[in-house]
């Protein structure tokens, strides 16, 4: 255990077939990503709760009823389906309580992860695009709409497209569903007012929370899809265990 | 870990979480335990932002040209008994606000009296709990002014606001709209019982004759068609005991966030 949780990267091991097993994710990062998946799911449906009680986003600082720019739903009967709200009925008091209380936990899960990350100097080494990486991002595009992923000593480090994505996700898009859920607390806009100018009033901010909750499923979605594609058992394996294997031969 | 067990595990993985999605959710979203866990980050918000916030930190105030054309009016916009339309049709003369409790000097004020009373006016941002937001102006008495005059008893700490309106018709009365707010709100200088609103009498679907206005909470905090506050030590006695209409009702009591 306490190999697991220093900071030295543990060696490699080798497997059957002339496979080797590396030590890919730390505890702290397997741990702090799977609550953050809890959150994130437990957020987004009572968030889609929150927003069956008016179904209707603006820009700016107010709503002008007649003019909303995104409206969902007939009108009749909840925007968003019982399937996928929390709780599975329409209960707005109660999406607020799940949604606060995750929150909370979806914060201080993001607090470690960003003590250890930039603690251990993860950014800089594991996701950190390098020079030359960034210089053929054009192939490994064309790579990854082929399906095609790295494999052997070149999937022991992240993807360009990987590093970039994990690097927006970190640090754009979920620090983003925070301030802009911040500022919609009329409390912390008395506060914070600046912020939600920033994000051009309390309206917008609330659409901002939106689209970026949008963009989070589009990347949980890619992120299926590269973990089925990549080969789901080794991926899963590596987020519980720690341990990713990898072929060193070339493919016949 | 052979091939097969790994795979009878994984698929019963997928089937136990399968399973919290539907139906058994709803059984953990309803039970009593889970949603006094929940409640935690009530009581967090709560204290972090009164220690953000303080006591002074002022709500957003507006200009003239960010008043909403429309300010949605929800809830109750008519209480419609026979008092309520009796004292409507007389322009409210005959109404007065019943100010009593912990006070050392119960009283009884007319709209005139509160009208004479140093006012406040003030364009802010009304945000409801269900998501939308609008702007408007009050013009108001500061609460803390009121309750000076009347002079509070050292054990009183909170206000209650008891209104014109039953929002659920119920065999006990708990249908009847009240609220109640702690005294680091009640005397924040933005806290009002606002009478005007866009500089006319406030009309009877924003809560004529007299509402409170929280600039640092939700929308259903600041009862409409108020005809008494009272001070309090505990609000454990009022209708369900959570503090206020939708408070009984499953909403959060500090409605900051």
């Amino acid at each position: 255990m306490s190999r697991v949780l220093s900071r030295q990267p543990l060696s490699d091991r080798a497997v059957a077939d002339g496979r080797i097993a590396f030590y890919r994710h730390p505890l702290t990062v397997r741990l702090t990503h799977w609550v953050n998946a809890l959150c994130l799911w437990l957020l987004l449906m009572s968030g889609l709760q929150i927003l069956n009680a008016h179904p209707a986003l603006y820009w700016g600082e107010i709503s002008r009823f007649d003019r909303p720019f995104l409206s969902f739903g007939s009108g009749d009967g909840p925007a968003f389906p019982a399937w996928i709200t929390l709780p599975g009925f329409q209960d707005l008091a109660g999406g607020r309580s799940w949604h606060f209380f995750f929150a909370w936990l979806f914060v201080l899960n993001g607090l470690v992860y960003l003590g250890y990350a930039l603690g251990s100097g993860r950014v800089s080494r594991v996701l950190a695009p390098e020079r030359e990486q960034l210089r053929h991002i054009g192939r490994s595009f064309a790579d990854h709409l082929r399906l095609r992923f790295p494999h052997g000593e070149a999937a022991r480090r992240y993807n360009v497209l990987q590093k970039l994505s994990y690097l927006i996700v970190l640090f754009g898009l979920l620090p983003l569903m925070l301030l802009t859920g911040l500022t919609m607390s009329p409390g912390m806009d008395a506060r914070l007012h600046w912020l939600t100018a920033l994000f051009g009033g309390r309206q917008s901010a609330r659409s901002v929370h939106f689209f970026t909750a949008a963009a989070l499923v589009t990347f949980f979605l890619i992120h299926i899809l590269a973990v089925l594609a990549a080969g789901p058992l080794n991926e899963m394996r590596s987020m519980v265990t720690g341990w990713f294997v990898i072929k060193t031969e070339k493919r016949p | 870990m052979s091939s097969v067990t790994r795979r009878r595990w994984l698929q019963r993985t997928v089937t136990a979480l399968g399973g919290l999605t539907m139906g058994a959710c709803d059984r953990i979203a309803e039970s009593p335990r889970v949603n006094s866990t929940l409640d935690w980050a009530e009581e967090v918000n709560h204290r972090v932002q009164r220690v953000l916030l303080g006591r002074k930190a002022l709500a957003r105030e507006y200009t003239d040209k960010d008043i909403s054309r429309e300010f949605r009016a929800n809830g109750t916009t008519n209480p419609d008994t026979e008092q309520y339309n009796a004292l409507a049709k007389g322009g409210f003369v005959d109404w007065k606000l019943a100010v009593g409790g912990l006070v050392e000097r119960p009283l009884q004020l007319s709209l005139e009296e509160l009208r004479s009373m140093p006012p406040r006016t003030q364009i802010t941002r009304h945000d409801c709990v269900e998501g939308w937001s609008c702007i408007g102006k009050w013009k108001g008495v500061q609460l803390s002014r009121v309750i000076e005059r009347a002079g509070l008893k050292p054990d009183a700490r909170f206000i209650a606001f008891y209104c014109a309106d039953t929002l659920e018709l119920t065999l006990d009365g708990t249908g009847q709209y009240y609220e109640t707010i702690d005294l680091v709100d009640a005397l924040h200088p933005q806290t009002l019982l606002a009478y005007d609103m866009n500089d006319r009498p406030l009309d009877v679907p924003h809560g004529a004759p007299l509402r409170l206005r929280l600039e640092r909470q939700l929308g259903y905090k600041m009862a409409k068609y108020v005809m008494r506050i009272e001070a309090l030590e505990s609000f454990e006695r009022l209708g369900r005991g959570k503090g206020g209409y939708w408070e009984d009702r499953g909403y959060q009591w500090y409605a900051g966030i």
